[in-house]
């Protein structure tokens, strides 16, 4: 008889964001279909340390588990990915997980991606409506439109560019892709695009577009396959335009 | 006039709907979350969005939408409402597109349309098949927006604990807790607008997002509102077990043509590309010949049960079935279905272009909830309710994509009712309400912290939702309700002597929890004491034992409320508004 398999996870802990980290090593019995949540659900049931240590259960960011609402970004055995879709079958083992790098530790595995959402209103990433009245059908999109906006709108702001872009740190202030691929999205849309200037205008100078040092890390990891990099040559381009017109309009 | 101040509690469809009709008035918001808004559950949802627009020329109406909704719901909703919905998803869709929703076209540019559930008509816009995410990004921008302007301030990873309610009765704010600090806070308003989604946590594994506890609808009851038709459960026919939750593969795969069957042989061996058509049974083409794979869900999952069950038919002695899309060319699937099929590979390996896919039922929708009149208002002055929160729009079983409508259309409603209850609202008497109730929340946290009982309140969870799935779901006799109640007793009981491994008091997950465990336990009680008593069958509530719908008897509300001294719900019943549609039998 084979013995019981196992799996081994090893955890970086904080508890609060001031806190020195430090690693815990837990020790689940393995069965079909486990992943990173659910192993970690386990833990919450009993969270008790490989060398049989009373601990508490990890805090992490989750919910929707089927990976679209982007809360359960993390480092796993390094690569920045969602916890959720990370089956354990598929993982070498110890699986180290780890809070992304690039954010504000709030505890354990949850960090503070707030940033992402105020580079959102930076650059007013929504379409300008005049109101909520029935004021009839919006404009005609073509099917070939709406497929290539469609990937686009599909970002679930889990921030795994941001944590593998070089150029996303403190030093450079950069918006990072998701964000410029926002910016694609909104001034390729009939209303939207009455905001085109001024997305164009929040891209420009520090932070802006021009941090990119087309590393390409971003597309990689992105898990919802987003052609990030094609964003950012657009929306670079249109910068470009907007900065060369506005120069010979002075 | 005093400007009014609207507190919204839950930032999914309903409550962004909301929170955007109440900040086009003018008036200030509050938008309380326990997520960003943006990861709220809506985004989960997935085929698509019914609007009667008649795009396909098959003489489709908002009446035979009306009819379609209260037929599926076998008459249990209130029609009045109902028919206000149907009539104005139109304009919303509408709505959505002009918010830059990229909605699926046709070749001149048009939204397309397609078939689901309950109905014979192409009456559903869709984006891909993940539509919930889709509108759920275009009213998170369009809140973003008011919030740059200064019109709704945002309070994510803040958690409702409970209304702040005056002398009399009357709600004046809610109590909150940062899920941070774990500082427990109160906030005033003159009127509250509720949308916290389902309740699928207390069934364990569902296929709702982690925060659909339906703690802060319990916590609601416990203060005195009413929560009606609890005992409505909605079981998807198509989910993907897994360990952790119940996967949610969309009705629009069936819309879309894929055909449910199982290997007519016990214990065929076979993989199921190599099972010829003469070895399958496609029993819901079979039974139910003019509706097909396309029968409403309640319908759906009994007949899977009952071939899983009953005929003992299954996938290789599993309780699973075939979910069959493999007939349908691999660009068409790609570009309607893409995002569930990329659910079904990331989470089970196999492609399902190539290969049928391996389902089984699963708890996914709460068609009760807390009970409110047809303006969106429950029974305390104040306090609105929209989306699967309240209980109005569905009846005894949900039709497919009319959730994400009465969702954005409660929220539509609710706002601005929620500013004519405020303008005319009398001040309060005196404000000791606010300290009372503060300080009744810090104890329940005080004694929570000091527990020093044995019971770990995840265990006690999965116990709770075994329960409930085993006994509360597609098929329910009284001997196990009644036992399953007693079980809940004691499950509140054990509750008392809970011990939190994690006393500290920042980002504490497992202390929130336990909170909304209690509040769970408690609802609970709700469902499983209205299915007891409601001797019939009636839309997803099938007792074999009454195996009829009884209009005689129990054509109406259910509905139940907290006495506090006995710590158990107790129950009234009031009347259902047929007065559009005639009630018929419901023969699929």
């Amino acid at each position: 008889m084979a013995e019981t398999k196992s799996v081994l996870f090893k955890i970086r802990r904080q508890g609060s964001p001031n806190e020195k980290p430090h690693w815990e090593e837990f020790e689940l019995a393995w069965h079909p279909g486990m992943n990173v949540i659910s192993s970690m659900m386990e833990i919450a049931r009993n969270p008790v340390t490989r060398d049989a240590r009373q601990t508490t259960p990890i805090t992490y960011d989750s919910n929707c588990l089927e990976e679209v609402c982007g809360s359960c970004a993390m480092l796993i055995n390094g690569k920045a990915r969602m916890a959720c879709s990370a089956l354990v079958d598929n993982l070498e083992q110890p699986i180290k997980l780890e809070p992304l790098s690039k954010f504000p530790v709030v505890r354990d595995l949850a960090v503070d991606r707030s940033v992402l959402f105020e580079n959102l209103k930076r650059v007013k990433a929504w379409v300008p409506v005049d109101g909520t009245y029935d004021l009839g059908s919006g404009p005609r999109v073509s099917m070939h439109e709406q497929e290539e906006a469609y990937p686009l709108s599909r970002c679930i702001s889990c921030c795994c560019c941001m944590e593998v872009c070089p150029q996303f740190n403190e030093d450079t202030g950069f918006v990072g892709a998701a964000t410029i691929s926002q910016v694609r999205l909104f001034n390729t849309h009939p209303t939207g695009a009455a905001l085109k200037r001024d997305r164009l205008l929040a891209l420009m100078g520090d932070g802006g577009i021009q941090e990119c040092g087309f590393a390409q890390n971003c597309v990689e990891a992105c898990p919802k396959d987003i052609p990030l990099t094609r964003s950012i040559s657009e929306v670079g381009g249109s910068v470009m335009k907007q900065a060369i017109g506005d120069l010979f309009k002075r | 006039m005093r400007q009014p101040k609207i507190i919204i509690v839950g930032g999914g469809l309903a409550g962004l709907m909301a929170t955007i009709r109440v900040a086009e008035m003018g008036v200030p918001v509050e938008l309380f979350s326990i997520v960003p808004v943006k990861r709220s559950h809506s985004v989960c949802a997935q085929g698509g969005i019914n609007a009667a627009k008649n795009k396909k020329g098959e003489g489709d109406s908002p009446w035979i939408h009306f009819d379609d909704t209260i037929y599926g719901g076998d008459f249990l909703a209130n029609q009045t409402p109902v028919q206000g919905m149907c009539d104005y998803a139109p304009a919303l869709i509408d709505l959505l597109d002009r918010m830059g929703v990229m909605f699926n076209r046709t070749g001149e540019g048009l939204l397309d349309y397609r078939r689901f559930g309950g109905t014979l008509f192409n009456r559903t816009a869709f984006a891909g098949a993940t539509t919930g995410q889709q509108i759920l990004y275009a009213l998170d921008e369009q809140v973003r927006r008011y919030e740059s302007e200064g019109k709704v301030s945002k309070y994510e990873s803040w958690e409702f604990l409970s209304a702040v309610l005056d002398s009399n009765r009357t709600c004046r704010g809610i109590c909150a807790m940062d899920l941070r600090s774990m500082e427990v806070r109160t906030f005033p308003a003159d009127a509250l607008i509720m949308a916290t989604g389902g309740v699928g946590a207390i069934f364990g594994k569902s296929t709702n997002s982690v925060v659909c506890t339906g703690s802060a609808q319990s916590a609601l009851y416990q203060q005195g509102c009413y929560y009606a038709n609890g005992e409505f459960i909605q079981v998807h026919p198509t989910s993907i077990p897994g360990e952790d939750k119940l996967r949610l593969m969309s009705e629009s795969a069936r819309g879309e043509g894929g055909r449910v069957w199982v290997p007519k042989q016990l214990g065929d061996k076979r993989e199921p590309n190599s099972i010829p058509e003469k070895d399958r049974w496609y029993f819901l083409e079979e039974w139910y010949p003019k509706y097909g794979n396309l029968v409403p869900r309640d319908v759906a999952t009994r007949a899977i049960f009952k071939v899983v069950y009953e005929h003992n038919l299954g996938i290789d002695g599993k309780p699973m079935v075939y979910l069959d899309l493999t007939h349908i060319d691999r660009a068409t699937l790609d570009r309607k279905l893409e995002g569930i099929l990329e659910i079904y590979e990331k989470f089970v390996g196999d492609d399902p272009r190539t290969t049928p896919m391996k389902i089984f039922p699963g708890m996914h929708y709460t068609m009760g909830g807390l009970w409110v009149d047809f303006n969106q208002a429950t029974n305390i002055p104040g306090i609105f309710a929209a989306g699967e929160c309240e209980y109005q729009y569905h009846g005894a079983n949900r039709l497919g994509a009319n959730s994400l409508v009465s969702c954005i259309f409660g929220g539509f409603t609710a706002g601005p009712n929620a500013i004519r209850y405020a303008k005319n609202q009398q001040t309060a008497p005196g404000s000791g309400h606010f300290d009372s109730e503060r300080k009744r929340q810090e104890e329940i946290n005080a004694g929570l912290m000091k527990s020093e009982g044995n019971e770990n309140p995840f265990r006690l969870w999965r116990e709770l939702g075994e329960l409930m799935t085993k006994d509360c779901t597609v098929i329910r006799y009284n001997k196990n309700l009644v036992r399953t109640d007693a079980k809940l007793v004691e499950l509140l009981e054990r509750f008392r002597n809970i011990n939190l491994s994690d006393r500290s008091m920042w980002a504490n997950t497992s202390f929130a929890f336990t909170r909304q465990l209690y509040n769970m336990l408690q609802l609970s009680r709700v469902i499983a004491q209205g299915a007891g008593m409601r001797d019939e069958s009636r839309g997803a509530h099938y007792k074999p034992d009454f195996p009829e719908r009884d209009d005689k008897n129990w054509l109406k509300t259910t509905k139940a409320y907290f006495a506090p001294d006995a710590d158990e719900p107790k129950f009234e019943f009031e009347p259902v508004d047929v007065s559009l549609i005639p009630p018929r039998a419901r023969k699929y």
